[in-house]
């Protein structure tokens, strides 16, 4: 069958899969194309004039990979998966989807990216970090890591690689080839001591625990091994003068070797900085100039479902996706500088996306939302083990409210909120799309996939 | 009122699967008993003195970091079962439970001496047994109680000849996927795979554990008050039916 009839059928079998209702069909056309011909995806990639750009990281894939779709957007026809589909399959749709794309810009799962750079040769690799996630799925970090410097050996030979030079593990992938190492350099906004889930503390050349001169997020900062030496790279992009403000933005001297340029994000925490840095180095790879490279990120609001204000008539409705110790303790973090609330809801899912084991809220330092909190209203599949996490924390029973439906959740949460208040919600990846979902059913939101064909 | 004395082995490198909420869990349930409770670490370098803790906690780390500990944990061995003859209590969660057997061999075939404290030994496997679990077991006679959790081990655990399981698998894989029992009990002393946290959904386990602490400190076993444990059952009920519905099975 030709490649281009194989494209027409599978682009087909995503409109009907809209047509029957039955979601967003942002993955039914790549999940057939790779049933029908896994090589098609290959051969559409090397279509693409520009070539392919790649994404990877525990935390920040989405969010880093739209804020590099704002830069690169008004130079360049993109084929992107900015729905979060970042398998195989979903990488397929995007090509699909996008007929007369110059550029592929790709976030790719931590455990898909050895295939998915294998098919597509991609001309730049940013790898942004890795921290504990979803172990029932991705398994241990030192694997994920195995299979991310295998993939880093396997790059054509002109690829160009960027780093986060400040996690240990990323920042000493292939050290010996040139690339583009990025990071934060302002201690003001070290944390005091690594954080109870911290990952990669000990040194990844001898086993000694690192010293560390800051650290930023999880085991993310400025690091030395006491016994061998082995210490954070040279940064080539850097982020200093922080400015945090609150839930609302961050601003920050976003330091290049082509001068500084003070950059205002419109999304807040310490870890869009992180994301902004690790968008900025691959817009650079990819021969953009630094004006282009603070417009876009001035430009980008917010990626889909990780930081959403939704106005439900006089409320609205902050939603925030969680996902794993890392990125929890960040949200929490940003929560708390701006002032946590006195009622909260939170949704935790253990589907497949979940992650099955729901034993990492247990990691999350909870803790400091504890507080100010009045009241949690704790919601999804596992809403009891949520309830549990908090009543151990220290909050007291009676403060709990146990709904695990989550349209009844939402209704006693907004019933809580005053009329022009805000209810901020947390959610694991299920339960943000069943949330988003929801409200997209009263009408407020669109559904996903407009938005992903916008 | 009793001071129960916690000694939590390598806190530092054995917390992967949230071992933190097992040790909240003591706490808690301690201070709601009036009782106060001090959790020390024991990390590298440190020496256990039989008869200053009066129950131990050892959770579960990555490869590597197990690598790291395993010869100060070996050396713990002797200490530990001297602690626990004179009648400390322990628990020892995924990767701090094969440490506590007799060896580890790994898939090239070499053997990680473990601290010999389970009459067991554990042998790496292809395939990773992932999934919900739910046991039955017998701690007490007579009193047969379940304890539902998460799963996630690649070794493959063998109990020695005569050697007692800490239960009986209804659901899920167990120790080795196919002997349909699942952790060890010596005495005092239980190993098992299940996290989840275990003691959240399983608070009368946690319990148990305490009391047999506050016997260890006191010279008499406590009689606790029920304490309102709605979340916990409505917990471990959803946990169980996840085990049934979609436990592992070879």
């Amino acid at each position: 069958v030709p490649l281009s009839a194989e494209v027409l059928f599978a682009r087909a079998a995503g409109r009907l899969s809209r047509l029957a209702g039955t979601g967003g069909g942002t993955t039914v056309p790549g999940k057939l194309l790779w049933k029908l011909d896994p090589g098609a995806v290959d051969r559409l990639a090397a279509r693409l004039p520009q070539g392919s750009a790649l994404i990877s990281a525990t935390n920040g894939k989405t969010t880093t990979s739209a804020m590099v779709a704002r830069i690169l957007s008004p130079s360049l026809r993109l084929a992107h998966n900015r729905a979060g589909a970042n398998l195989v399959s979903g990488v397929a749709s995007a090509l699909l989807s996008a007929s007369g794309a110059e550029l592929g810009l790709f976030e790719v799962d931590e455990a898909a990216l050895p295939e998915v750079a294998r098919r597509l040769r991609p001309r730049a690799l940013c790898l942004g970090n890795l921290f504990r996630d979803q172990l029932d799925r991705y398994g241990e970090l030192e694997l994920v890591a195995e299979r991310w410097r295998a993939a880093v050996v396997d790059l054509p030979v002109d690829a160009q690689l960027v780093v986060n030079g400040d996690d240990p593990q990323v920042g000493d992938l292939n050290a010996t080839r040139p690339r583009i190492v990025f990071g934060v350099d302002d201690p003001r906004h070290s944390s005091e001591e690594l954080p109870h889930a911290a990952d990669s503390k000990w040194c990844v050349r001898c086993g000694t625990p690192y010293a560390y001169a800051a650290v930023y997020i999880g085991h993310l900062g400025d690091y030395r091994c006491p016994a061998c030496g082995h210490t954070r790279p040279p940064l080539d992009l850097s982020a200093r003068e922080i400015q945090l403000n609150g839930l609302e933005s961050v601003s920050f001297s976003l330091e290049t070797p082509e001068g500084a340029r003070r950059v205002e994000l419109a999304v807040p925490g310490l870890y869009n900085v992180y994301n902004a840095l690790a968008a900025a180095s691959l817009a650079r790879a990819l021969g953009f100039r630094l004006d282009e490279v603070v417009a876009g990120l001035e430009g980008f609001s917010a990626a889909f479902g990780r930081f959403e204000r939704i106005a439900l008539g006089d409320r609205t409705l902050l939603v925030l996706l969680i996902k794993n110790p890392a990125g929890a303790n960040e949200v929490v973090r940003t929560l708390v500088a701006a002032g946590a609330p006195k009622l909260l809801l939170v949704a935790l899912n253990d589907e497949l996306a979940d992650g099955r084991d729901v034993s990492w809220i247990w990691d999350v330092d909870f803790e400091p939302l504890l507080g100010g909190l009045e009241r949690l209203v704790a919601t999804g599949e596992r809403a009891a083990e949520l309830a549990l996490r908090f009543k151990y924390a220290g909050l007291p029973s009676e403060s709990i409210d146990v709904v695990p439906e989550l349209d009844a959740a939402l209704d006693h949460g907004l019933e809580l909120t005053a009329a022009g208040s805000e209810l901020v919600a947390l959610a694991t990846y299920t339960a943000m799309l069943a949330l988003r979902d929801l409200v997209a059913r009263r009408g407020f939101v669109r559904p996903y996939w407009e938005e992903a064909a916008a | 009122v009793s001071r129960i004395v916690v000694g939590h082995l390598f806190p530092d490198y054995l917390n992967i699967y949230a071992d933190r909420g097992n040790i909240a869990v003591f706490a808690r349930r301690a201070a709601w008993r009036r009782h106060e409770l001090e959790v020390r670490p024991l990390g590298l370098g440190d020496e256990i003195r039989p008869g200053e803790h009066d129950l131990y906690y050892i959770g579960g780390g990555q490869d590597r970091e197990q690598a790291l500990i395993a010869p100060a944990l070996e050396a713990f061995g002797e200490p530990l079962r001297a602690a626990i003859d004179g009648g400390a209590a322990l628990l020892a969660v995924c990767g701090g439970y094969q440490l506590l057997g007799r060896f580890y061999r790994d898939r090239s075939g070499d053997e990680l001496p473990g601290a010999g404290l389970f009459p067991l030994h554990t042998v790496a496997g292809e395939r990773r047994m992932i999934g919900d679990v739910l046991l039955e077991c017998e701690l007490d006679p007579g009193l047969r109680r379940t304890l539902a959790g998460f799963e996630n081990h690649a070794g493959r655990t063998f109990l020695d000849e005569g050697a007692k399981p800490l239960g009986r698998v209804l659901a899920g894989f167990g120790n080795d996927g196919e002997s349909g029992y699942e952790g060890c009990r010596a005495g005092r002393a239980l190993g098992t795979y299940l996290h989840g946290p275990l003691l959240p959904r399983n608070p009368w386990l946690a319990d148990w554990l305490l009391a047999q602490a506050i016997a260890h400190r006191t010279g008499k076993p406590p009689t606790f008050e029920p304490l309102p444990d709605e979340f916990e059952a409505a917990a471990h009920d959803v946990s169980a039916a996840r085990a049934y519905a979609r436990g592992g099975r070879y």
